[in-house]
């Protein structure tokens, strides 16, 4: 025990010695690398971190080189285009889908002066991974309660992507909040098993439509779904994902979530080029302004506007949290007792739903 | 209603979900049949989605979205075709090189299109017809590219069965020497039908970016060039299995979806990939009965040709 303890300490004194030394150097030019699970013309998920990184190389100019590299699928391909990166000069690696995870701390081991920052995942294995999310189901929370107030056939959709937490929070805080407003709504979950498909994620909304949903809410990467809703004329409302999507205003865009990596990137840049970068993880969302609701376009009544923004303020100012009891679980057992708030543990590892919602979330 | 689904919209929706399937598939059928394996349908979709998306916005006219979407696919299709007919390059190597260029260059024709919504092709007009009950949603409620699609598979049919230049074909692609010998161009057949795949391609990708999901983004199709090719080789080279093949996918991809949607108690993973299963089960065991469906292969697929006398 005591020598481990032992040499526990002495290592965390090696590495403070050189990941130290190393980390405060101040840089004159650093390289900043972006990986994308998907085209940066999906005007969604890659999209949206592409535009952070076009921010980080207008915030620094000729001081920082932007790399960056298109559909990389989520497996061993990711680990050799993450090698190929830092061994061409990269200092700050940003990888942006959850699958990258395990391929991140893989390279990451072997490259301890190249720093990594890992979206929407929980491990950081080496003192050079950092790990940073947005708190989307704030955003899902306020489209729960438009979608409960302005659904006509009280049946309201989710498009899912794959079964992780972050799914099935977005998915729960939007049917809770539907709820809310709506005790007769009725929640549909159609899961597509891809993040991008434009062709199988405008089936998925199609067959939500001819089941009578006409409030759809995707998680998924590309516009389909809206561009499927928008041929009901009007019938059908949904909200962009990721991205504004302004494209579908003022319907079937009602409104939005727009993930603003920019901040972020733009930091945690500067903080490499000064030599300060250490490791974080960092989960924001509204009161940061990394989540942004989109414009509420003037299909939705004043009053559910309204509502709307103020559950948003709210949630910006710290004193509602979407997730606040008393709420079960679908089996009924109790998960949050009256007044209590989640705790993020709990959230970052979700795989329930809450009462209410039928049908079984994929093993 | 059948377990909460209406048959008739299943049917309706499957009709409109295969059309791109089986635009691909019934061209690639043809340049396989003329003893051409080309790979490259997934690049020469894309391509087509991509081209027949700038003609229409640019045009304003889906018809002319179509034309060009057909002309992208087979404008790709003749770098294949030059390649492999003109230069001997191998067709696998080749196919595969196509696919990777298509979807490049896509992106890149792209870049200025993304977020536009193109003009609509509507539905082909009826009239009273289209009020028939179930028969009237099912058969007099598409756009034109579904009956296009239907009548593409029959003309296939029967030009490959029963006229002299079907004939020619099928010979060319059997053996080409002994269509050499008789005074047949193969260099020239197989172009022309390099072409007409590519253009078939072309039209099924455009249907996906011009009605299936009316916008265009990097990488829409998907993956429904490799379907298309692995149809025409379960289907056994035969026009009407195709369809048969492509409509099974398409049916059971809608269908599992309208299965979720309606609630169904089946566990989502065998949903999923319910389509690619049941469609290769359904071919194999049609083409395993009399004639072995390997010997339906024509011999000299994917063997280059080059006249030595």
């Amino acid at each position: 025990m005591k020598r481990r303890t032992l040499l526990a300490t002495a290592a965390l004194g090696l590495s403070m010695a050189f990941g130290g030394a190393a980390g405060a150097q101040a840089l004159d030019k650093a390289k900043a690398c972006f990986v994308y699970v998907g085209p940066i013309g999906d005007l969604g998920w890659s999209y949206q971190h592409h535009q952070g990184a076009l921010a980080v190389q207008a915030a620094y100019g000729d001081k920082v080189e932007v790399v960056w590299q298109e559909n990389v699928p989520e497996g061993a391909d990711a680990e050799r285009v993450l090698t190929q990166m830092a061994l061409s000069g990269c200092n700050i690696i940003f990888t942006t889908s959850f699958g990258y995870m395990d391929a991140t701390n893989a390279v990451a081991a072997k490259f301890p002066d190249v720093k990594f920052e890992h979206a929407t995942g929980f491990k950081r294995e080496h003192p050079n991974v950092a790990t940073y999310n947005a708190r989307f189901y704030e955003g899902r929370a306020i489209q729960g309660h438009i979608a409960g107030k302005m659904t006509k056939s009280n049946k309201i959709g989710y498009i899912g992507s794959f079964p992780i937490p972050e799914v099935v929070m977005g998915i729960n805080a939007y049917y809770l909040h539907a709820k809310k407003v709506n005790p007769a709504v009725e929640l549909t979950v159609v899961w597509a098993f891809t993040w991008f498909d434009p062709a199988k994620e405008a089936d998925a909304a199609k067959a939500m439509i001819e089941q009578g949903v006409d409030v759809i809410a995707s998680h998924t990467d590309s516009t389909a779904p809206l561009a499927e809703a928008a041929k009901s004329n009007g019938a059908v409302i949904g909200f962009g994902q990721a991205s504004d999507m302004a494209d579908y205003k003022p319907s079937p865009r009602v409104s939005s979530i727009i993930d603003n990596w920019a901040p972020y990137y733009v930091k945690r840049v500067g903080e490499v080029l000064e030599g300060t970068w250490t490791q974080t993880d960092v989960w924001a969302g509204i009161k940061e302004g990394e989540v942004e609701i989109g414009e509420i376009t003037s299909v939705v009544p004043a009053d559910v506007k309204a509502e709307a923004e103020a559950m948003r303020d709210a949630i910006a100012a710290g004193t509602y949290h979407p997730f606040t009891g008393p709420i079960k679980k679908q089996d009924g057992s109790e998960w949050l007792a009256e007044g209590a708030v989640a705790p993020d543990g709990d959230l970052l590892g979700m795989n329930f739903y809450v009462e209410g919602i039928t049908g079984d979330i994929p093993k | 209603m059948f377990g909460g689904i209406d048959p008739t919209l299943l049917i309706a929706s499957l009709m409109v979900a295969s059309v791109p399937i089986i635009l691909a598939a019934i061209g690639e059928l043809v340049v396989e049949r003329a003893g051409v394996l080309n790979l490259g349908v997934e690049g020469m979709m894309i391509m087509g989605a991509v081209c027949g998306f700038i003609a229409a916005v640019e045009t304003g006219s889906p018809v002319l979205g179509f034309v060009g979407g057909a002309a992208g696919g087979a404008a790709l299709s003749l770098i294949f075709a030059v390649l492999t007919q003109f230069l001997l390059a191998n067709q696998v190597a080749t196919g595969l090189a196509l696919t990777l260029f298509g979807l490049g260059l896509s992106s890149l024709l792209g870049q200025g299109y993304v977020g536009i919504k193109p003009p609509l092709t509507g539905v082909v007009p009826f009239g009273p017809l289209a009020d028939i009950p179930v028969l009237g949603k099912i058969v007099f409620g598409h756009d034109w590219v579904v009956y296009l699609s239907i009548a593409v598979v029959a003309a296939a049919w029967w030009v490959l069965k029963s006229t002299r230049m079907g004939l020619i074909l099928r010979a060319v692609g059997e053996s080409h020497d002994a269509a050499h010998a008789l005074g047949y161009k193969v260099r020239r057949i197989r172009m022309l039908a390099i072409l007409f795949g590519g253009g078939m391609a072309g039209l099924g990708g455009a249907y996906i970016s011009l009605v299936r999901v009316p916008q265009w983004t990097d990488g829409i199709t998907s993956g429904a060039g490799w379907i298309a090719l692995a149809i025409v080789v379960f289907a056994a080279w035969r026009p009407w299995r195709a369809l048969v093949g492509a409509y099974l996918f398409g049916g059971i991809t809608v269908l599992q979806l309208n299965l979720q949607a309606a609630g169904a108690r089946i566990p989502v993973e065998y949903l999923s990939s319910a389509p690619y299963l049941i469609t290769i089960l359904v071919l194999v065991i049609m083409s395993s009965g009399r004639g072995k469906a390997a010997l339906n292969a024509p011999a000299s697929l994917g063997q280059n040709f080059h006249a030595s006398r």
